[in-house]
Order: C-alpha cells, then sequence, then structure tokens
C-alpha cells in the first residue's frame, strides 16, 4: 500500500525545476503528482512518477540529489467535510502528519490525497481500522 | 614623533643597528631554542655565518606550522620565570599558537604602540577608545599599554555592544579610536541610525588595523566619522599591533625596522624581491626576548619603499596589506581557515564535504562569511524541517570553531567551482 516518492534537493534558483522535469520527460517519465515545499535558499520537490526507480537512477545520473521516501495515496471523499474526517481519524490515534499534497486525477468519485506520515506503518493500521481506502501503488504509478 | 632618533634614523645607521642586533638574535635562538638549532644545521648555516644583513637570507624561514608544531612554549628563548604574559592567536584545528612576552618584551611593545599611535598624531591630549578585543588577543592589550605610555587617556571597551560604544564615545568627547576598520564603519552606522552627526563626537583620528582593508573603505570611514584613519599593522607571531603604522601622509605603513626586520620575498621562489616589488612579507624579530622568530613568513602581500616620508620619518614602508598568498581569510580580525570548517562538516556526518567559503563585505561594511556546502546523500532528508535543522546545526558547530558568525547555505552536488580536480575553497569578495 505504500508509494515511493522521489524527493529531490534544489537550490532556490530560475531554471532549477524546468531542468527536473526536462530530464524525466526526456526519459519517458510520467509524473503523476508532485508538490514544492521551499525556504528562501532551497526547496524540495516530491514526485510521485510512473516509475520511481528508474526515476531515481537518471535523475541521480544527471547529478541531482534524490531520496525516496515511502508515503499513502488516501481516498478522500470528495465532499465537503472530507479531508476534515480523515484527519480526524489521525489526529484521534495521534499520528503526525509532516505534509500532505492533492493528486488531480481522481480515482472512483474519491480525491486522492499522498501523506507523509511520521509513522507509516501505525497509520496504514489505523486507516485500515477505520475503512479508509488507500490506492494502492501500482495504480497510483499509472493514474 | 615618540622616538624621533630611531625614527629619522639615516639609512646607514639603522643598518649598522641592525646587523649587530640581528647576529645576537639569531646566536640566542641557536643557543636557547632546539628548533632554531636543528633547522640552522640542517641548512648548514651557524650564527658566525651572519655578519652583515646581506647574510640575512642564508637563514631558513620560519612557518607558522612551526610555532604550531612547537606549540605551546617550546619556541621560546628564554626561561618561563622570565615570561610575565602569554597570548594567542587562534588555530586552524582548534590548536592555537601561544607567543610569550617578558618584561622587556612587554616594554618594546609598548614603545612601538606608543610610537605608532604618535605616528598617528595621537598625543598625551588625546582620548583613545580601545575597541579592539582585551584578552588572548593582542590588539585589546597590545594598544592598551601604549596609549598608557604615551600618556593618552585610555578607555578600555574593548569590542562589541555598539550602542555603548558611541554613548561613552559621544559622552567622555573621545578624539581617537583603535578597532577594526569593519567595526569602525559598524559603528559609524550605528551613530547615523541613532540620530547622531559627526558634529556631536570629538572624533579626529582613528588608528586601525587587525584586517585589510580597502582605500574606498578608508575614504567612507573618513567621511562619515570626520576622522583622518590610518592602518596599524601587526600579528602575534610577530608583536602584535605596533609592528608598522601609518602617519597622517597615509602613504605606507612605517616598520619599526630596529625591531622588525622586514624582506620582501617572492612566495613561490622564496627569493628575495627587490624594493618596490610586490611580495610575501617576510619579518625578523630583532629584540624580542621571551619569542624571537626568524624570517617569518607572514603569507600577506605587500611591499616595500626605503625613500624617506614627507612625515620625516626614514623607517622603511610598507605598503597596506594587499592580500594573502594562501587560503587564509582574515574575518573581522579572525582568521579563518577552510581546514576548520572541513573538520567541522566531518564530524556533523558530512562523509566528503564539498564546501567553499566566500567572504564578503556587506552594506554596512561588515565582513559576512557564508560557507556554502553541497548537498550529499548523508545531509538529505526530504523534509524541510530537518535539512533546516542540518542547517542550523551546521552553522552553530561552525560558529564555535571559527569564533565568528557565519551564514550556511546548502547548494546541489557538484555546483561548486573544481579546478583541476581541486576545489576552489576560497573566494574574497571583498574589495581590498
Amino acid at each position: 500500500m505504500k508509494v515511493k516518492q522521489v524527493s529531490i534537493f534544489l537550490e532556490n534558483r530560475q531554471g532549477r525545476l524546468a531542468a527536473v522535469t526536462m530530464v524525466l520527460g526526456s526519459n519517458d517519465i510520467n509524473i503523476r503528482a508532485f508538490s514544492v515545499a521551499d525556504t528562501a535558499d532551497f526547496g524540495v520537490v516530491r514526485l510521485i512518477v510512473n516509475d520511481p526507480n528508474r526515476a531515481c537512477d537518471i535523475l541521480r545520473a544527471n547529478g541531482f540529489m534524490v531520496t525516496m521516501t515511502d508515503v499513502l495515496a488516501v481516498e478522500v471523499p470528495d465532499k465537503p467535510g472530507g479531508l476534515a474526517y480523515i484527519l480526524e481519524i489521525l489526529q484521534k490515534a495521534r499520528l503526525n502528519i509532516e505534509y500532505l499534497y492533492a493528486f488531480v486525477e481522481k480515482r472512483s468519485d474519491n480525491a486522492l490525497v499522498i501523506f507523509r506520515l511520521e509513522d507509516i506503518d501505525t497509520a496504514l493500521k489505523v486507516f485500515q481500522e477505520n475503512n479508509v481506502c488507500l490506492a494502492p501503488s501500482k495504480e497510483v504509478y499509472q493514474l | 614623533m615618540w622616538n624621533g632618533e630611531i625614527e629619522t634614523l639615516c639609512r646607514e645607521h639603522m643598518r649598522e643597528i641592525q646587523t649587530k642586533r640581528l647576529k645576537s638574535v639569531v646566536r640566542r635562538c641557536y643557543e636557547n631554542v632546539p628548533h632554531y638549532r636543528e633547522s640552522l644545521d640542517s641548512h648548514g648555516v651557524s650564527p658566525d655565518d651572519i655578519r652583515s644583513l646581506d647574510d640575512l637570507v642564508k637563514l631558513p624561514f620560519t612557518y607558522k606550522n612551526d610555532l604550531r608544531d612547537h606549540y605551546p612554549f617550546d619556541l621560546f628563548a628564554a626561561p618561563r620565570r622570565d615570561i610575565v604574559r602569554i597570548h594567542a592567536s587562534s588555530g586552524t584545528t582548534g590548536k592555537p599558537i601561544a607567543v610569550g612576552y617578558t618584561r622587556a618584551d612587554i616594554e618594546l611593545w609598548a614603545e612601538c604602540v606608543a610610537r605608532s599611535l604618535a605616528c598617528a598624531g595621537v598625543t598625551s591630549d588625546d582620548i583613545i577608545q580601545i575597541a579592539y578585543g582585551y584578552g588572548l588577543f593582542t590588539g585589546g592589550l597590545g594598544l592598551h599599554y601604549g596609549a598608557e605610555k604615551l600618556g593618552t587617556t585610555v578607555v578600555p571597551i574593548s569590542g562589541g555592544n555598539t550602542k555603548r560604544q558611541v554613548m561613552l564615545m559621544r559622552d567622555f568627547g573621545v578624539t581617537a579610536l583603535a578597532c577594526t576598520p569593519s567595526f569602525a564603519a559598524y559603528m559609524a552606522e550605528e551613530m547615523r541610525d541613532s540620530g547622531f552627526l559627526a558634529e556631536d563626537f570629538k572624533l579626529r583620528i582613528g588608528i586601525f588595523g587587525a584586517e585589510p582593508w580597502s582605500q574606498s573603505m578608508r575614504h567612507e570611514i573618513e567621511s562619515k566619522l570626520n576622522l583622518c584613519a590610518v592602518d596599524i599593522y601587526g600579528l602575534t607571531e610577530i608583536l602584535g599591533p605596533g609592528v608598522s603604522c601609518e602617519c597622517p601622509y597615509q602613504c605606507g605603513l612605517h616598520v619599526f625596522e630596529d625591531h622588525f626586520l622586514p624582506e620582501i620575498i617572492d612566495p613561490d621562489t622564496e627569493e628575495l624581491l627587490p624594493e618596490g616589488e610586490i611580495g610575501e612579507l617576510v619579518f625578523t624579530t630583532l629584540t624580542k626576548e621571551a619569542a624571537p622568530v626568524i624570517r617569518f613568513r607572514t603569507r600577506d602581500l605587500s611591499r616595500l619603499y626605503y625613500e624617506p616620508c614627507a612625515c620625516g620619518r626614514t623607517l622603511v614602508r610598507m605598503e597596506r596589506i594587499m592580500g594573502r598568498t594562501d587560503d587564509m581569510l582574515i574575518i573581522r580580525g579572525v582568521n579563518v581557515f577552510p581546514s576548520q570548517v572541513e573538520a567541522v562538516l566531518l564530524s556533523v556526518g558530512d562523509v566528503d564535504p564539498h564546501y567553499q567559503l566566500i567572504a564578503d563585505r556587506s552594506a554596512r561594511h561588515m565582513d559576512d562569511l557564508e560557507i556554502r556546502v553541497e548537498m550529499s546523500e548523508a545531509l538529505f532528508n526530504d523534509e524541510i524541517r530537518k535539512i533546516e535543522d542540518v542547517e542550523v546545526n551546521m552553522r552553530k558547530e561552525i560558529e564555535s570553531a571559527l569564533g565568528i558568525s557565519v551564514k550556511v547555505k546548502l547548494v546541489e552536488p557538484k555546483t561548486l567551482p573544481r579546478s583541476e580536480g581541486k576545489a576552489k575553497r576560497v573566494v574574497d569578495r571583498r574589495d581590498l
């Protein structure tokens, strides 16, 4: 159920994000979802792609600093209070979220949100106990 | 002039004094310091071979490393009981160098600083604010003793606390200021920000040193503080401040060459260079008792002029320091070596650190040091917060190792320039 996310360290200067997307594009890596977190000096780009292992290799070969992280792709009811419902489950279980970001695509009728959690294994269990649907990694990569 | 007789001596007489003292110091080093004995022996030179100043070139050089290797007291030529004070300067890997002073050395130092201050135009009617750090650093106490000897009213405020510096400067009617040029510029900004005008102060002379500075910076400080700014030079290994100092003509620093014999050499070939050519400044102490040094390689770039100055002094003049022969940076008066930064990076878990030190001077004329570190597997984390923790931790460790504040910037891999496989560790963007 864990989804592999590719994270890249980038300096906060012109053209760096474009460089990443160009390298991936020319190697037929398709970006499924992404988020950028930044400070004044640097940023971390997080990507869900169709082939995370190959994407990592390609990026490394092109001189980027890359790391792979396990995240969860959570199906969130696409209606008012949908995300609140999921967050409440995590709060009750006292699980900390490091960050989250949404897919543009939907899975069935639900929005898909990437969760990076402090304790991913406990979170996995808690989500299952509460019947929260998680998208399988293979599907996520091909969305 | 504090010592008019010496400071206007004709060249011939000066050489006589220097020759006599050189012979004596070489013999004293040879007889009392095992390092010098071994060094001279291995170069096949005996103290008897030193008959004139021209024989100076026969003597082997002394390097900063020699002082470090014999830390703390092994280069002392006087018995420990005769040492009345020890100063120390920062070292590359946490190990400093220590320099001892006998009572006569302290007296000699005071004499040289008194000459320097008088050379700058300071008299016993002045009130001098000494804003160099007091302590192991030679700046504060060095200026202090000389100023007292001259009879100047001393305000021993030491460094830091800019607001208080400005307040006392105004309240006491301070007329002379001694500190690093960057601190002087910083104080000028503080005055302006506090709403003061130059007329609120009685400053007339600034004695600035312990770090390289440019002519344009001089002009700016002079106009902002409404004073005449002169350059004072010195280094712990030789004495501390007071090895040489400018006069108000500002055409080079008068070297107190009856005590400190200067040479300019080509740092690569180690050949002596003729008058007026730029090279590495080398000093031999002629009179110091506790820690004499023979042909000390300062790594400072300068040149010498022997024609008398308009002020009447015949002492040889050295050009203000034009740069460094090695990678060492002087930031806010503190020596900074890339190796210190490397040691810290290794200690915080960076396996193969790629880094660069960038010195710059901000609009407020304070020296800034930015340390760029290439992101590596060991340091990278997916979370911004953890990367920031790495940055903060690095900065704190580096600051504690160097003793000055720095900025740390993490950069992408392979972005720092490498030339022929060797990294360019230091970039100095200051206009010196």
